[in-house]
Parts: structure tokens; sequence; C-alpha cells
């Protein structure tokens, strides 16, 4: 193909969406309504599951040891725990340490009286997991190390979490693959209908000659300039609505700003943009294709 | 010799001895219904003007669309140019359909682009370069009467216009043979003699012209070949002939 037709092929590409205002309009809206909806679900389950993890994150296990074990010991279990792969943090606790830290959740009287430090042969691991539906395993697996006393941990703190990430990975993957899949017809859709009305350009087209590809190439280019732009709209739209109804949430609900941590708009847009524009243009490539492949056997 | 060259010489021995078009015992029958098309053969020889006429229903449209190669025939062979219509693929279509102006009764124009477009379209499925486009949309246009007026849209223009347009575009590619289907059905007759007159004119330059009509009075006026159609059969061709009328 000389490159003066294939410039011609992307001109009339772009012309076309101009040529035909209504369908280009019609079809732009469609993809970006459903990208858009699409967008913000993912970024309230986005946002879900950032909270779940964090609450994950804090879940640990408390290791505490037999009288009298030699500190180096202790240093063994730690470097032995650190080595699991389950495990993400290791932070020692000395007596000492302990002790102060249960002084400074009390009033300053409370520590009067103790002369000594109460918590002596409390020295303890707080062990933290990356994934807490491994803490049962965790669990028994440090409870049959010698000079391991007692093994703290919080079952049911950890099996709600657990459960709770898996039924909004479950719920979240539901809902999107419907999501898509009503975009994906309702685009496809739009994009038939669009190309359909012009079925009689396409059979002059091939009457006086023009092969499949000269035909195709700026309907496709066309479907997928809409499908991009279609993507792009909800982009911006969701850059700009998602960070005022986060700060409009901090400001106004001062309570959930403490025990919440939002999502920053450049994390939801990293795994949306490609997304959206993929689907946009994909779905414009495809539905063009086939479409116009329907009218080509004149 | 090489193989295409030795194709090229043995179409052009069949066109001497058969004609540019050949219909061989040719029929064409849809799934439902009496067959449109029922044994015809038909000579059509290089340079000639043939009128093909007969009532609704006579498969004259039929015959255009197996010329055209949009349609297969059922049985019988059809040959343009000394080819074989039904062992064309898909792919080589538009090559073949290159060779070939064609003109309906409704224009078939691309109505979102103005006369030099529509032209031009037929240049740019060619891959004419650019600056013969420029050359040679203009020549064609003033051939057909409308150098004036190659910026406007084709919905501004009259019914005469739009078909001149139509026919401007279907002979700036120097077609060997030109189909016109029905080309004065939704012209007055003023207009409608200008196109045949062009139609005549096309055809003394060596283009082979097959016009389907129902115009009497044009057929009865011109004495060129006429080949009248009934039921899917040939029932006259005449060489100097007129409109047979069935009332």
């Amino acid at each position: 193909m000389k490159i003066s037709t294939l410039f011609y092929t992307l001109r009339q590409g772009v012309r076309n969406i101009f040529r035909n205002k209504l369908f280009s309009l019609a079809s732009i809206a469609t993809i970006a309504a459903c990208l858009f909806l699409f967008g913000i679900f993912y970024a309230i389950v986005a946002n879900f599951q950032s909270m779940v993890k964090t609450a994950q994150e804090g879940v640990s296990v408390k290791v505490f040891f037999e009288d009298d074990t030699p500190d180096e010991r202790i240093k063994e279990i730690g470097d032995m725990i650190t080595r699991r792969v389950e495990v993400s943090e290791v932070v020692y606790i000395s007596d000492e340490q302990a002790w102060e830290d249960m002084k400074s959740g009390y009033p300053p009287d409370f520590a009067e009286g103790f002369y000594d430090n109460p918590l002596e042969g409390m020295s303890n691991y707080v062990v933290y997991l990356t994934d807490v539906s491994m803490q049962s395993a965790l669990v028994t697996w440090l409870e049959s190390v010698p000079d391991v006393r007692k093994v703290n941990r919080s079952e049911a703190t950890a099996t709600t979490l657990s459960g709770l990430n898996q039924l909004i990975g479950y719920v979240s993957i539901g809902i999107i693959v419907i999501l898509l899949g009503v975009s994906i017809f309702l685009i496809s859709n739009t994009v038939t209908i669009g190309i359909s009305v012009r079925s009689e350009e396409i059979n002059i087209m091939k009457y006086i000659g023009a092969t499949d590809f000269f035909v195709r190439a700026p309907f496709v280019l066309e479907g997928m300039l809409i499908g991009l732009i279609g993507a792009l709209i909800p982009l911006g739209l969701i850059h700009v609505v998602y960070d005022y109804a986060i700060k409009y949430v901090l400001e106004r609900f001062y309570m959930i700003s403490q025990l919440l941590d939002f999502l920053p708009s450049e994390t939801i847009l990293q795994f949306l943009t490609p997304i959206s524009m993929a689907v946009g243009v994909g779905i414009g490539f495809v539905g063009s294709f086939t479409t116009v492949r329907k009218h080509l056997h004149v | 010799m090489a193989k295409k060259d030795l194709i090229r010489k043995r179409q052009e021995e069949f066109v001497r001895e058969n004609g540019i078009i050949f219909l061989d015992n040719v029929s064409k029958s849809y799934s439902t219904g009496a067959p449109a098309l029922n044994g015809v053969t038909l000579r059509i020889g290089k340079g000639e003007f043939v009128f093909v006429v007969g009532d609704s229903g006579s498969g004259k449209s039929t015959l255009i669309k197996l010329l055209l190669r949009e349609l297969i025939a059922t049985s019988g062979i059809v040959y343009v140019m000394g080819g074989d219509l039904g062992k064309l693929r898909h792919r080589q279509i538009p090559r073949f359909r290159r060779n070939l102006g064609v003109v309906f009764q409704d224009f078939r124009l691309l109505n979102d682009r103005n006369v030099y477009e529509n032209v031009a379209f037929a240049q740019r499925i060619v891959e004419t370069p650019v600056s013969d486009i420029r050359r040679n949309v203009p020549a064609v246009l003033a051939t057909v009467g409308l150098a004036g007026k190659y910026k406007a849209k084709t919905r501004q223009l009259s019914g005469g216009e739009q078909q001149r347009v139509a026919l401007a575009r279907a002979l700036v590619n120097r077609p060997s043979i030109l189909l016109a289907d029905e080309p004065t059905g939704n012209l007055d007759p003023k207009n409608s003699w200008e196109i045949m007159k062009l139609l005549e004119e096309i055809n003394d330059k060596g283009t082979t012209v097959v016009v389907v009509t129902h115009n009497k009075e044009i057929v009865n006026s011109m004495q060129r070949r006429v080949v009248t159609m009934k039921r899917g059969v040939i029932i006259s061709d005449e060489e100097k002939g007129g409109y047979i009328d069935e009332d």
C-alpha cells in the first residue's frame, strides 16, 4: 500500500467522526458512561481492599519465652521467625520496653509503688504477617519451637479479615465482569448501529472496486478513536470527582479521616487508565471490524 | 512468456472470438421463487452499445448483478473480458470491478462528500498518484459538464447533475465496460436525453456500454442493439431495434 493511501485512510477515519456527529456522540457517550461506572466501582473496591489490607497488616502474633531462656536463644528464635515466608516483620520487645509501653497507656501515678519491673520475663516478639490467613500455620509452628512458652494470637480478627478480603475479591470480580460485559454489549451495539446505517456507503465503495482493507480501515480507525475518546473522558472525570469526594468526606467526617486511609487518585488511575483505554479502543476496534465485515460481501 | 502475459493473451483471444461480455447458458435461481435467469446466452462485443429492456421481474437487474459479480450464476458461465467470473475469489473481485464503470438509478453517491471527492474516491481506490487525481478529476467533470460544481455537496445538485457525478465517477478510471442500471429512471426527459448523449459519446471513444432501461422513447429513438428479456429469458435481440411493448 502506498504511503499516500495510508494517510488518506487515516484522514478519512478522523473525518468520519465529524461527518457522523450524532453517531460519534452517541458512541462516545455510551463508552464514557459505561467506563465511568466501571471506574467508580473500581475506586470503591480498591479503597475497601486497601483498608482491609491495612487492617490485616496490623494483626500480629506475640511470642513469649520460657523463664531463663538465654538472650542468644531468643535471638536465634527471632532469626528463625524472620526467615518464614508468611512473616513480614518481627519486632523484639524487651521486658523494659514492655513495661514502658504499658506505663505510657496509663496515668502518670500508675507506676508508683512498683520498684521492680512487674513484666520481668515478659520479653517477646511481635510478629506481623504478609497474609493473615496463614496465621494458624505460623502459630502451630511457633508452638512447636523449643523454649517458646506461649503464643498470643487473635484468631477472630484474622479469620474475619481474611474472609472479608476473600468476599470483596469474589464480589468485585463478579461485578467487574458483569459491568465489563454490559459495557461491551452496549458499546458494540452502538458501534454496530452506527455502522449499519452506513451500509449503503460501504456498498458504493465495494461496487466501484474498493478492497476490503480500503473500506474497513477508516471505519476501524473511527471506532478506535471513538473508543479512545470515550475512555479518556471518564478517566478525567474520575480524576476530578475522586479527589473532590475524598476531600469532602475527610473534611466533613473528621472521625472517618482518623480511622480510614483513602488511596490517592494516582494509585486508582494507575490501574484504571490502561484498562479503560484497552477496553475503549479494543471494543471500538472489534465492534467496527466485525460490523463492517458483515457489509463487505457485495 | 510470463504466466500473466499468457493469461492476458488468452483472454484477448477469447474476447475477440466471444465478445467482451459472454453469458454461456446462464441460469440464476434464488432460494425462493422461479429462476431469475433461465438459460441465457448473450454475446456483447467490444465497443458495442446495448440496451437491455424488459418489464419488472424479467431478469435485467439479476443480469447486471451477475456482470458485477455481486451474484454467482447457479449454472452456466459468465465471462467478462475473457475471465470466468465464477472462478474469481473474494479478494480478486475489487480488482475486477475496477475495469467496470457502474451507474445506478439512485446515483449512489457518497452524500457527505462533495462532487470532487466523490469522483476522486474512485481514483483513490486504484491508488492513483495525487498529482494525477488533481488532473484527471477536473477533466472528467468537464466532460460531463460539471466543471464549475466540483465543490458542491451532492445533495445540493439536481437529479441530472447527480447522475452526471455518478457518470464521472464511473468514467474516471477509464473502464472497458460501462454498466448503467436505469440511469434515467429518476430524471426528467431533458436530463435523460443529456445523460444518454453522454453515454453515446463515451461509447464513441471505445467503451462498451450496457444500459438497462424502461425508457421506451430513448430506446426507440437511438436505434441501437436492443436485448429484450421476459421472465428470465431473452425473447429478442435486434441489431437496431426498438422497445417491444408487451401491452
